[in-house]
């Protein structure tokens, strides 16, 4: 038997509305429909009051889950696709994200964010933007790259009392596959180091962490040992494990799947150097996708992201110097 | 309030029994006359004092502030509800603390005076006090007290539409909206974002007991009702979102009072949202800094430049039901009020940056020392 990521995402909501009455689904389609990704196939027949449909307004989705959470629900949002988020950008990051600090009553919501790109899909269909919600204070932001964190942090970010974004990467939705949900246990705020190695380091989330692992083991032949951190969460960031990794291997190459300017890897890069210059043999690196919208035709598509050829020539420059 | 045939506890606690007197199957206009009824029965004497009242003490209180932001006193913008405190007092007098929800805006001193809020909480916001709602994290108007039902309003117009709206949904998830209503006050401005259409739509959808009350003071800032919006007038727009739309002349205090309390009342008796737009001016700028010479001198001598405390006053004095010696007492009384609320904010401390808790999660583990 194996269990697929997004079953996992729905095993996860399935749990939680099952353990905590506190509870609700609230998303467009996601009722007899099941969700656009059918990530809650089936939930609404037997919760029926606590899955909801909702109209196309992300803004009053994401306000909606603030007032419920201020009246003591835990509500879990899906977004269609990560992209519609921009459209309730400003209950996210100005309401939900702030209220807390402002208030002291916490909004314990978590909004599912379909992200990242499938070949096909488009500037509007394909973004990562965990970073952008990283920039605001105040939220939690997760990125699960394996079945078992999908299915782990879920539940735990739902069990937060933060507003939580939860970047969920399509292109793993029905490919990634694990024999169980079981975990390491590992809580959200630590990183994983994925595969061990000695030459260089690569930090990666989400869906590039199997990228990452696929360059690692095109270099193995060569004779190069690369060790590969998954971030699992962006925010909180775990910087130590982050530098204890470069402590081993000197080399640092910080890869994500957004748009280039600022983000993620900016941050690594920014943290390790400001922390650890003195463990550094070479500059560090970043790879991202380019500094264009996101393509729709595969061809373009695959070269705008980063892939295990282009993670693994980056690792090659940075091994070279 | 006690005798009346429709007071607080009864318009909360029985449901029931307003079903029965007032079946859904009953037509809007058949309920809206009945609604009248019951309110010209008794209680608009009470009603109407309380509503004048709060309008007393919210007046005396802004004029403070005023002063207080011209003698440097406090820092950020004052924004005031003057000629605002009908439709705003109208509001929060109608709604039970405790129970209901309230979400009021920049211009609503009032209706959060009239729905219980301590001057202190005011006072010390504005003047910056830790022990304020806010512990100064937040200033002005940006205050509320969430868990008490007090929605604390964001600078994004129209975005606590929709809270209010999961507010109430919480209830009916958790068997616990029967006799509440949430109230949310909003400007002309507001009417023409998404935020607002979403907010609006979505509580249509859902038929969530919600009053949506739009003071139409004629400017957003400094841009016109001609910038603003094209339809003739707002309330045309309650029928296009199926919602139950209810005018009001904004300087009318007792047609205000009335007005509002139908439509809260109805919301409140299962006739879904309703949407109030009261006519009026902005007897000031936007906030103190700006002394809205842009408003052309015929609209501040129209009706609707009337200022409404003085048409309340009038209206209570003719019907006999205020006596200039109790509107001495009242304001006498709030002006010590003020003082007190004042005196006791200035002589608390400041926030200290050196303690302050510099993490905006509520799940301090994940507190990040990195700057």
């Amino acid at each position: 038997m194996s269990v697929t990521y997004i079953e996992a995402i729905r095993e996860a909501q399935y749990k939680a509305l099952e353990t905590d009455e506190r509870v609700f689904l609230y998303g467009q389609d996601i009722g007899e429909f099941g969700g656009a990704f059918k990530a809650t196939k089936g939930l609404k027949e037997k919760w029926p009051d606590r899955v909801m449909d909702a109209p196309i307004s992300e803004d009053a989705m994401i306000g909606m889950a603030v007032g419920a959470a201020i009246e003591g629900m835990r509500p879990v949002v899906e977004m269609q696709f990560a992209d519609f988020s921009s459209v309730g950008f400003n209950q996210i990051v100005n309401n939900a994200a702030t209220h807390y600090y402002r208030t002291g009553v916490p909004i314990p919501i978590t909004v599912r964010m379909p992200s990242g790109g499938t070949p096909g899909s488009g500037p509007f269909h394909s973004q990562s933007i965990e970073a952008i919600y990283s920039h605001y204070p105040g939220c939690i932001v997760l990125t699960p790259a394996t079945v078992s964190d999908a299915y782990h942090m879920l539940l735990e970010g739902i069990a937060l009392d933060d507003p939580v974004i939860y970047c969920e990467h399509k292109l793993l939705y029905r490919w990634l596959k694990s024999d169980d949900f079981e975990g390491d246990g590992l809580p959200i705020g630590k990183a994983r180091i994925t595969r061990p190695g000695k030459h260089a380091t690569v930090v990666a989330y989400s869906a590039m962490v199997h990228e990452a692992v696929r360059a690692a083991e095109m270099l193995q032949s060569e004779g190069w040992e690369i060790e590969v951190v998954d971030l699992r969460s962006v925010k909180p960031l775990d910087t130590d494990t982050v530098i204890a990794s470069v402590a081993r291997t000197g080399r640092l190459l910080a890869v994500g799947e957004a748009f280039p300017w600022g983000g993620v890897t900016a941050e690594i890069v920014s943290r390790v150097v400001k922390e650890a210059f003195h463990l550094l043999d070479a500059p560090p690196m970043r790879l991202n996708a380019k500094d264009t919208p996101i393509p729709y035709h595969p061809k373009l598509w695959a070269a705008h992201r980063p892939t295990p050829e282009s993670i693994s020539h980056a690792l090659k420059e940075l091994l070279a110097y | 309030m006690n005798g009346l045939l429709m007071n607080e506890k009864n318009v909360c606690g029985t449901v029931k029994e307003r079903s029965r007197l007032a079946p859904q199957s009953v037509e809007m206009k058949y309920r809206d006359a009945y609604l009248t009824v019951i309110f010209t029965m008794g209680q608009t004497k009470e009603h109407a004092r309380k509503v004048y009242q709060a309008m007393v003490r919210s007046r005396l209180l802004e004029m403070k502030f005023s002063s207080l932001y011209k003698a440097g006193q406090i820092v950020g913008g004052v924004y005031l509800g003057k000629g605002q405190e009908a439709v705003s007092a109208s509001v929060g007098a109608r709604l039970e603390p405790g129970k209901d929800i309230f979400a009021p805006l920049i211009r609503d001193q009032a209706g959060r005076t009239a729905f219980g809020e301590d001057m202190l909480d005011a006072t010390r916001t504005y003047l910056g006090s830790a022990q304020g709602p806010m512990k100064a994290r937040d200033g002005n108007i940006h205050r509320g007290r969430p868990s008490e039902g007090v929605v604390a309003m964001i600078s994004h117009l129209g975005s606590s539409l929709s809270v209010v709206g999961g507010m109430l949904k919480a209830r009916e998830i958790q068997g616990k909206l029967a006799g509440c209503v949430g109230a949310t006050c909003i400007g002309d401005g507001a009417t023409s974002t998404g935020s607002f259409h979403e907010g609006l739509n979505y509580v249509a959808v859902e038929k969530l007991p919600v009053v949506v009350v739009v003071a139409n003071n004629q400017f957003a800032y400094s841009t016109p009702n001609s910038k603003q919006y094209a339809c003739v007038d707002l309330i045309d727009r309650a029928q296009g979102y199926g919602v139950a739309g209810h005018s009001v002349d904004g300087t009318d205090m007792l047609a205000c009072a009335e007005t509002i309390a139908k439509a809260v009342d109805t919301a409140r008796a299962g006739g879904g949202p309703q949407m109030v737009v009261a006519k009026l001016l902005r007897l000031g700028g936007h906030g103190e800094h700006d002394d809205g010479s842009y408003i052309p001198e015929e609209i501040r001598n129209s009706t609707y430049g009337r200022d409404c405390i003085e048409v309340g006053k009038q209206q209570l004095l003719e019907k006999g039901w205020l006596s200039e010696e109790e509107l001495t007492e009242w304001q006498e009384a709030a002006k010590m009020e003020v003082q007190e609320a004042v005196k006791t904010a200035q002589k608390e401390a400041g926030p200290n940056p050196y303690n302050e808790d510099w993490s905006a999660l509520a799940e301090s583990r994940f507190k990040e020392a990195h700057t």
